[in-house]
């Protein structure tokens, strides 16, 4: 057992080497060709399927199970990847239980929906393992866009951009490519490297040029790329972090949950990881739930999530939540901080309970505990940083109309950034796609393709 | 990526899948949406003689054979041919092959069996546009008592006639569909040969009763307390459809005429193997009438992508398996095989030893721990094992090398050598001396 694995405060190597890698594999392992083909049986090809509804991609589910059920997974994965360049890594971080997996009429019959998730990534990464590239360019346009942001909705609108024939080159504020993908997603979903890999292999369609260390505001300006490209893409994401608005809140080991989850994704040796032996976690979204399970993971002793609201009002699914609680992570509801006590840093936090009142206005009651922490982690929402002036925002964030178009002609926006849709991975692509679709009608006049 | 375009007795479309005469492609309506969603070509439903049109059931017309989960695994009909007026199906497939020219739509017919009236279907499907006819020989009830249908089907010398009058009052290509419900379907084809046919089209549906109600005590479906055969048709109808297709193909009088292969075609892959026996193209019915029109898009992808994973073209495929269809004297009797069991996919379900020990050869011996494992010295090599296990490649067939010793006959593996020439055969050829 590992020295460090109760002591106080903010500490590395809490779990042994083996320990540590044991909790970071892979959450739901791969499907075999037996249990893709055992799964694969149980869809009914259904009509206009539900499934397919609840998709933000609208990936012809019905169709690429068939091809797995039919012997041609590759084929399969041309289906999903027609709708979903991000096909490989929606399979592994879409809460499947709230969009497709939800709606499949499985659930109706039995409770038990068909694998979609499962089978989606059987057939993906099957696809992606062999050589080369599947998609092939059409003939050069001579037109160029700029997309802001290799995340996923930056990355995706490129890809489908350059497959159209545009040049894309994409500015991209960090040292490497892929978003959230890469920075946000818990470890234990997209292990041994795929968030880089599946950059990769989607950006060897050729015609994307990647800039690093590019910074729209800081680097660049909207003036200037709108000057020199026919049309730009902005898809920056989330990047602040709401505060927490509690007295004490700038006291020590007081930390942005996205900040922890980048440290963990990049983090080459996770014994040399610091974390609490106490862990708070103030937020109710899956950012939360990913910060308290992987604290947890990493050996912290008492995790506890502690939401505002009532729990079925938290953004993390329930799927969600009970790998929480699995994980035993506490979940506390209805109880907002008031203070970080400590001295120098946290030592405890304060909260108190919440009620609603008739408007429906969240209201503190007197009602006060207090909870050990020597570390805690803010996740109570991102919001927009730094998006340039001469855009209209819409509650916060780039007002789009349509497929991405904002208040600028010519310049489009979507992912996190843009308002409208759920702040998902598979929504960011598929407001990529569609952006790209409509930058390239606008370009050439070509008709827009129907998405999948 | 391979070329799906067909080419099917002059007649083109996009692919080789077409529609089968039936409800899918009763109008207008389903016709069009049938190619909306891809298909390459559609044979009509069954088209009569002017005039009143025949009347279908208005009960249920339809008993099933599920599977587990409830899969449709055969289907048996009791329908006619058209219901609706000729004109009106007339005008629609006029309509629809002016709006689709690059899709194959052929127009099957079913008229009383003499000269006048298929002189006269002939001259009222003229201007229609469509690009070939389809003669139902097979039907097996209802229209059959009436002479029409099976009723022809079965007896060659009357498809040579009736081919013979389609050829000479029309210049359409002609199918004929045959029926199985037959004991030598070679000899249908051959007269449709000798009639003039272009191609032969087959399996029509399979005379049979599905089910009967242990309540009512009738077959199912049951019209009113009472049941009538039907026709059988679907997934559990194919190993009968690729049999017969090959049989054709290989029949030297029938040699080289063209097939177009129905009969549970459900799959890309039920597809390629109705064409490696030989069919030029395939025809649908139960597959769409299960999942609907969109069925097809799955056959597209599938065969063009084996096509391309093996590096051939559609030309390729037809027709590629029939020199290996053989009779059963001319099969290699030194092909010496052992079952063998793969111990770390085996779950120890015990089915192979169940299958061997009760009703085979006693070839497998159930060890201490659940351990199931072949006994070379008693192994027949009759696969029952393999067939029953629930783990896909758990078991397979290992081919003794020429020259290695068969445990059970104590006898080493030999060169070709068939029954023909086998010294138990008291018919055995002897080597010329
Ligand atoms: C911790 C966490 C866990 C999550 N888990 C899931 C999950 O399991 N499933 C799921 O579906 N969704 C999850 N999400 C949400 C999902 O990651 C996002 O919705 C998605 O990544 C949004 O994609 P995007 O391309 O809009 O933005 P991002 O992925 O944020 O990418 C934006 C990119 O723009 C770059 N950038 C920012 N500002 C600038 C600038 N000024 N100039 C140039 N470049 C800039 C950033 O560096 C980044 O690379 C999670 C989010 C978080 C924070
Ligand atoms: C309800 C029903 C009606 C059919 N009607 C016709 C018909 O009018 N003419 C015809 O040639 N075949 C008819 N058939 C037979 C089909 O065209 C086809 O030959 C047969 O169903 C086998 O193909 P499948 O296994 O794909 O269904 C009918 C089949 C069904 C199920
Ligand atoms: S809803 Fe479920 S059963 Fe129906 S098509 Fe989708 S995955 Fe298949
Ligand atoms: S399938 Fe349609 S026509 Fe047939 S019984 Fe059902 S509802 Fe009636
Ligand atoms: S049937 Fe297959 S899985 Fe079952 S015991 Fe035999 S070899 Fe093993």
């Amino acid at each position: 057992m590992s020295q460090a694995r109760l002591a106080p405060g903010v500490v590395p190597g809490r779990l042994d080497p083996h320990e540590l890698a044991a909790n970071f594999v892979d959450v739901a392992p791969p499907l075999d060709d037996h249990e893709a083909r055992v799964a694969a049986d149980r869809c009914y090809f259904c009509h206009d399927a539900p499934c397919v509804t609840a998709c933000p991609t609208s990936i012809d589910i019905p169709l690429f199970i068939r091809q797995i059920a039919t012997g041609t997974p590759d084929a399969a994965a041309m289906t999903i990847f027609h709708a979903n360049i991000f096909g490989g890594m929606c399979a592994r971080v879409c809460p499947t239980e709230t969009l497709c997996e939800g709606a499949c009429v499985r659930m109706e019959a039995e409770g038990d929906p068909v694998e979609i998730g499962a089978l989606q990534r059987y057939a993906s990464d099957g696809l992606m393992a062999q050589p080369g590239h599947p998609f092939r360019r059409a003939e050069p346009t001579g037109k160029r866009v700029a997309v802001v942001g290799a995340g996923p909705a930056g990355l995706s609108c490129a890809h489908r951009l350059a497959a159209k024939g545009h040049d894309v080159v994409v500015y991209e504020s960090r040292p490497k490519p892929g978003g959230l993908n890469e920075y946000g997603i818990a470890s234990y979903k997209a292990v041994d490297g795929f968030a880089q890999a599946e950059v990769d292999w989607l950006l060897a369609i050729g015609g994307i040029a990647l800039r690093h260390d590019q910074r729209l505001g800081r680097d660049i300006t909207l003036d200037a790329l709108r000057a020199e490209y026919d049309a730009v893409f902005l898809a920056m994401g989330l990047g602040g972090v709401n505060a927490l608005r509690a007295e004490g809140e700038e006291r020590g080991n007081v930390l942005d949950a996205v900040s922890f989850i980048r440290d963990l994704r990049q983090a080459s040796d996770l014994t040399a990881l610091p974390v609490g032996r106490d862990v708070v976690v103030i937020g109710g979204g899956m950012t939360a739930v990913d910060a308290a399970v992987q604290a947890r993971l990493l050996g912290a002793e008492n995790v506890a999530i502690v939401y505002r609201r009532d729990r079925s009002q938290m953004g993390a699914s329930r799927h969600e939540q009970d790998h929480a609680s699995r994980s035993g992570v506490r979940i506390i509801c209805n109880a907002a901080p008031v203070k970080v006590h400590g001295n120098g840093s946290v030592v405890e936090v304060e909260f108190a309970y919440t009620a609603v009142d008739p408007d429906g206005g969240l209201r503190l009651t007197g009602d006060r505990f207090r909870l050990k922490a020597d570390q805690v982690f803010r996740a109570i929402g991102q919001r927009l940083d730094g998006a340039p002036d001469a855009l209209a925002l819409d509650g916060g964030k780039i007002g789009v109309a349509g497929p991405g178009r904002t208040s600028i002609p010519g310049v489009w926006a979507g992912g996190d950034c843009a308002a409208g849709g759920d702040d998902l991975t598979v929504t960011a692509v598929a407001q990529g796609r569609d952006a790209a679709e409509d930058i390239d009608a606008h370009l050439t006049g070509r008709p827009v393709e129907i998405p999948g | 990526m391979a070329d799906l375009r067909s080419n099917f007795i002059g007649i083109t479309s996009p692919n080789p899948f077409w529609l089968a005469s039936a409800p899918p492609t009763d109008k207008e309506y389903n016709v069009r949406r049938a190619f909306q969603a891809g298909w390459g070509g559609v044979v009509w439903k069954t088209l009569g003689s002017e005039g009143p049109p025949v009347v279908n059931v208005n009960g249920p017309r339809y008993g099933v054979i599920h599977g587990p989960d409830r899969r449709v695994l055969g289907i048996n009909n009791i329908e006619l041919i058209t219901d609706r007026p000729l004109e009106v199906n007339l005008r629609e497939i006029k309509s629809v092959k002016r709006d689709y020219p690059d899709r194959a739509l052929v127009i099957s017919l079913m008229v009383p069996c003499d000269e006048d009236s298929w002189r006269d279907i002939l001259a009222r499907i003229e201007d229609t546009g469509a690009d070939g006819v389809e003669l139902n020989f097979g039907c097996p009830h209802g229209m059959s008592e009436r002479g029409m249908g099976s009723a022809v089907g079965q007896v060659p010398e009357y498809i040579e006639m009736v081919t013979r009058w389609v050829k000479q009052y029309s210049r359409m290509p002609c199918i004929v569909k045959l029926t199985p419900n037959i004991t030598d379907v070679r000899k249908p084809a051959e007269a449709a040969m000798r009639g003039g046919a272009d191609a032969v089209s087959l399996i029509n549906t399979i005379n049979s009763i599905t089910s009967v109600d242990l309540d009512l005590f009738a077959p199912q479906p049951t019209i009113d307390g009472k049941g009538a055969h039907g026709g059988y048709c679907g997934p559990a109808v194919k190993p009968i459809a690729l049999n017969m297709v090959a049989e054709i193909a290989r029949n030297p009088a029938t040699r080289g005429l063209p097939i177009s292969g129905i009969g549970g075609v459900t799959t890309w892959r039920d597809a390629a193997e109705f064409m490696a026996l030989g069919a030029g193209n395939v025809q649908v019915c139960t597959a769409a009438m299960t999942y609907g029109f969109k069925v097809v898009q799955e056959m597209i992808t599938g065969l063009r992508d084996y096509l391309d994973s093996h590096d051939m073209d559609m030309s390729d495929l037809i027709g590629r398996a029939v020199p290996n269809v053989t009779d059963w004297n001319q099969l290699n009797l030194n092909y010496v095989t052992k079952a063998r069991i793969d111990q770390d996919l085996c779950i120890k379900c015990g089915r192979c030893y169940a299958a061997c020990e009760d009703t085979s050869h006693q070839a497998i011996a159930l060890k201490p721990g659940r351990v199931f494992e072949v006994i070379e010295e008693e192994c027949v090599a009759c696969n029952l094992c393999l067939d029953v296990c629930p783990v896909e490649n758990c078991i397979d067939m290992r081919e003794l090398a020429v020259g290695e010793m068969d445990l059970r006959t104590g006898i080493r593996r030999g060169g070709y050598a068939n029954w023909t020439t086998h010294p138990n055969n008291p018919m055995a050829v002897k080597a010329a001396e």
